[in-house]
């Protein structure tokens, strides 16, 4: 029970991960498509300065409660996804210290170097996320000692670039719809149409992803030994098909939660399609890493339960209060002010 | 190299190149979040530019100190796969429970701050500062409380072939972890303060700004003062507590080979590692080391050679790191208390000025030296008495790591130079005045 309990958790505090910080990656992912001048670039970097350090914490997070409720994948998965790991924390330092960087001098080579420092801070992260949990929902090659056989061209088979094309577009549409809400006048225009134009492309990489994993993945043996677990990638789909009809609303608002929706419910799909298992092996199912056989002692896992039930709460309405200080558009008065990025 | 090699090598590199940025963030956001109460209490604008001015030194630092952190966690698993999964159920609950008590509160806040000046009431928004400073310093205590259990392993039992936890409260509130947090607490302040007075010495150098900058110097003058002299005594208890948790770290720390009862302090020392004993050994001051190190001036202080070689932790490394701390630690005793008598008219006194220009790097000195005494001192082991660091890594490919750290050298190297051009570029410019308009 326990074990279940923190297996729900671990896939919601993805998910959040996902949903949050997916338009900080994204909107960096589109900003070189998308920005004319270096007054646009400074737009979309303040539409995210007050929220992207928040939102990372999410994925540390993610990490230390894997290392806390279930040390042994922990280890094994850190250790077998060595090289992808390693390039998503520099790629990350590289968008945080750019974001803190790149405005405080006006040199226009300092401040292209940086720009580009933050689009692989951002495409790069998007990408190599999607890659590994699709290819942890298909399977790694770890044998009974947790010893990865394979290297980082194992990881870029089909089905896992695949994965990694379906974050790419789920965070860049994310990025956009937070964009054209942040953004005035023409900038916002083009936030919404660069959703608009992305979401067709999305729509075929989630339907093709939704394809290739029932052949390439065991995810769905649980949704047909319980047929209520198909309400996540219905409400999934329908979220994603309200994306589009609420961007031709012009309810961005609505549309940026639909999205997050959906990238949440795109999480929770391979998550629950998993369960028992967190780290599955390609080469046997007997040396797959399930809630049962890494998990830590049950008196860990309470006291765990008892700070996560406690503090995330706390930390839900200190963010979300955080969202409400800094509601509405980012104005020329903000991006003339001392701090701004 | 092996794997395990590079490994060190690599958690060396992250772990000295964040602990750069960590005591500046833990010591001044403290003084930034005393600035800017100032302003709130006395509505006094001075003290406005001040929270600015530091407080965009601050926050760059801090940026750095965050993202670095965060390949400190994860490499627990890359590279330390074996450790993570035997000491797991009680070091990764310390670290999750960090990151959600109080990794996000800063993170989260300093946004706020940052961004807010003009969407807060002034209160709120010294509120927010006050909260990350409390935040950090939080944060640093769970870090420091899983560094303690590696050095003093408490509160657990050896059950399903790994540690298990079996008392929480010993582990988050052992001695150990107290005088650690405390000594770090200190070596922080001790940063922040020099750092604040090695800039505010530059610009009264130089006859700009002098009220500013006196007002920032005299605030930094007194925290490098009680926290200097607090830290000796702070430093004395911690090394007590290593000394009771950990002998060898002890003996190889001021080289004694002999067991003696009554040892005397030699305050010069040559160690001799290959030959078990010291080159040079003079000016002894008899008995003190017992008295300092046991408390009992008869005290029985053991010597190295009651372990055998491959028990012992490299000791010219670990003597020379802690020999360098501890005189470097009544160096800043004796600049603060000069420091601080000169705290009202420090500008009539531009020779000591220069010097305590030149002294801003050394308290971060110290502070890795203090780490490489903890980290180095408890080899051979990764925690004491209980496992191997030999026996502790991931099973990967020396090419792999080696790339991998090569990768770290690299991008943090820029890194770090970027970060410190930018500081010194916006530590050397004049604080900016005030405008009504930007409130």
């Amino acid at each position: 029970m326990l074990e279940t309990i923190w297996f729900l958790l671990w896939g919601i505090l993805w998910a959040v991960y996902f949903m949050l910080d997916g338009f900080d990656l994204g909107l960096g992912t589109i900003a070189p498509f998308l920005a004319r001048s270096d007054a646009d670039r400074r737009v979309m970097y303040n539409a995210m300065g007050p929220f992207w350090d928040g939102n990372e914490v999410w994925l540390i997070t993610a990490g230390g409660v894997t290392f806390a409720a279930f040390p042994t994948t922990y280890a094994v998965m850190f250790s077998a996804l060595y090289t992808p790991l390693l390039l998503l924390l520099f790629a990350l330092i590289l968008r945080a210290v750019a974001l803190e960087f790149r405005s405080k001098l006006t040199s226009g080579v300092w401040r292209k170097v940086w720009d580009a420092c933050h689009f692989v801070g951002s495409f790069l992260p998007s990408l190599l996320l999607g890659v590994a949990f699709a290819n942890i929902f298909r399977g790694i090659p770890i044998d009974g000692e947790g010893i990865f056989h394979g290297n980082l061209l194992t990881l870029l088979n089909p089905y896992g670039l695949l994965g990694g094309v379906l974050f790419v577009l789920l965070f860049a549409v994310h990025g956009a719809l937070w964009l054209a809400i942040k953004a005035e006048g023409d900038l916002s225009r083009r936030a919404v149409r660069t959703a608009a134009g992305l979401w067709p492309a999305l729509l075929v990489a989630a339907a093709a992803f939704l394809g290739a994993s029932w052949f390439a993945t065991g995810l769905y043996r649980n949704y047909l030994g319980n047929p209520a677990l198909w309400a996540v990638p219905l409400v999934t789909v329908a979220a994603l098909l309200a994306v589009r009809f609420l961007v031709a609303k012009r309810a961005w608002v609505k549309a940026w939660f639909a999205s997050a929706l959906t990238i949440a419910g795109a999480t929770l799909f391979g998550v629950a399609g998993l369960h028992p298992v967190l780290f599955p092996s390609s080469l046997d199912p007997a040396y797959s890493l399930t809630i049962f056989n890494s998990s830590s002692s049950p008196l860990t896992l309470k006291i765990m339960l008892g700070v996560a039930l406690t503090f995330v709460p706390v930390v839900i309405a200190y963010q979300v209060w955080g969202y409400y200080v800094f509601r509405g558009k980012v104005t020329q008065e903000d991006i003339a002010s001392d701090e701004a990025y | 190299m092996d794997a395990v090699t590079l490994s060190r090598l690599q958690f060396a590199v992250a772990t000295y190149f964040h602990f750069l940025f960590v005591p500046l963030t833990l010591g001044l956001s403290v003084l930034v979040a005393i600035m800017e109460t100032q302003f709130v209490r006395t509505g006094d604008e001075e003290y406005k530019r001040m929270t600015k001015f530091w407080g965009k030194l601050f926050v760059m630092n801090f940026v750095l100190g965050v993202v670095t952190g965060i390949t400190l966690e994860f490499q627990f698993g890359t590279n330390w796969s074996r450790y993570s999964k035997y000491v797991g159920d009680i070091f990764g609950s310390l670290l999750a429970i960090e990151a959600t008590t109080s990794f996000f509160l800063e993170s989260t806040l300093i946004g706020i701050w940052l961004f807010g000046w003009n969407r807060l009431s002034p209160k709120m928004h010294a509120a927010c500062i006050w909260l990350v400073a409390a935040a950090s310093n939080l944060s640093a205590y769970w870090i420091l409380a899983a560094n303690s259990w590696m050095q003093h392993p408490v509160g657990y039992a050896i059950r399903n072939g790994r540690a298990e936890l079996t008392d929480f409260w010993a582990v988050v509130s052992q001695t150990y972890a107290v005088f650690m947090f405390l000594h770090v607490l200190a070596a922080a302040f001790l940063v922040a303060g020099f750092f604040v007075m090695g800039i505010s010495a530059y610009h009264m150098l130089r006859g700009t700004n002098i009220p500013f900058f006196r007002r920032s110097f005299k605030m930094a003058a007194t925290l490098a003062l009680l926290f200097s002299i607090a830290e000796v005594g702070i430093g004395d208890f911690h090394g007590r507590e290593m000394m009771k948790a950990q002998p060898a770290k002890a003996a190889a720390a001021e080289s004694v080979w002999e067991s003696v009862k009554g040892a005397p302090m030699y305050l010069i020392v040559i160690p001799d590692e290959a030959n078990e004993r010291n080159r040079v050994q003079l000016l002894g001051i008899p008995k003190l080391l017992s008295l300092v190190a046991l408390g009992d001036a008869e005290g029985l202080y053991r010597g190295l050679k009651e372990w055998p070689r491959e028990q012992r932790p490299p000791v010219a490394v670990t003597f020379w790191s802690f020999r360098i701390m501890v005189v470097l630690g009544f160096f800043f005793v004796l600049m603060s208390v000069l420091a601080w008598l000169k705290r009202n008219r420090p500008e009539a006194s531009p020779g000591f000025l220069r010097l305590l220009m030149w002294c801003l790097p050394l308290p971060y000195l110290a502070a890795e030296l203090g780490w490489t005494v903890t980290e180095m001192g408890r080899q051979p082991w990764i925690v004491y008495g209980m496992m191997k660091t030999g026996d502790a890594a991931s099973p990967l490919a020396g090419i792999q790591v080696g790339l991998s750290l090569a990768a770290f050298v690299v991008v943090y190297s820029l890194l770090g130079i970027a970060c410190f051009y930018l500081i010194a570029k916006y530590a050397r410019k004049a604080p900016a005045p005030v405008s009504p308009a930007a409130g």
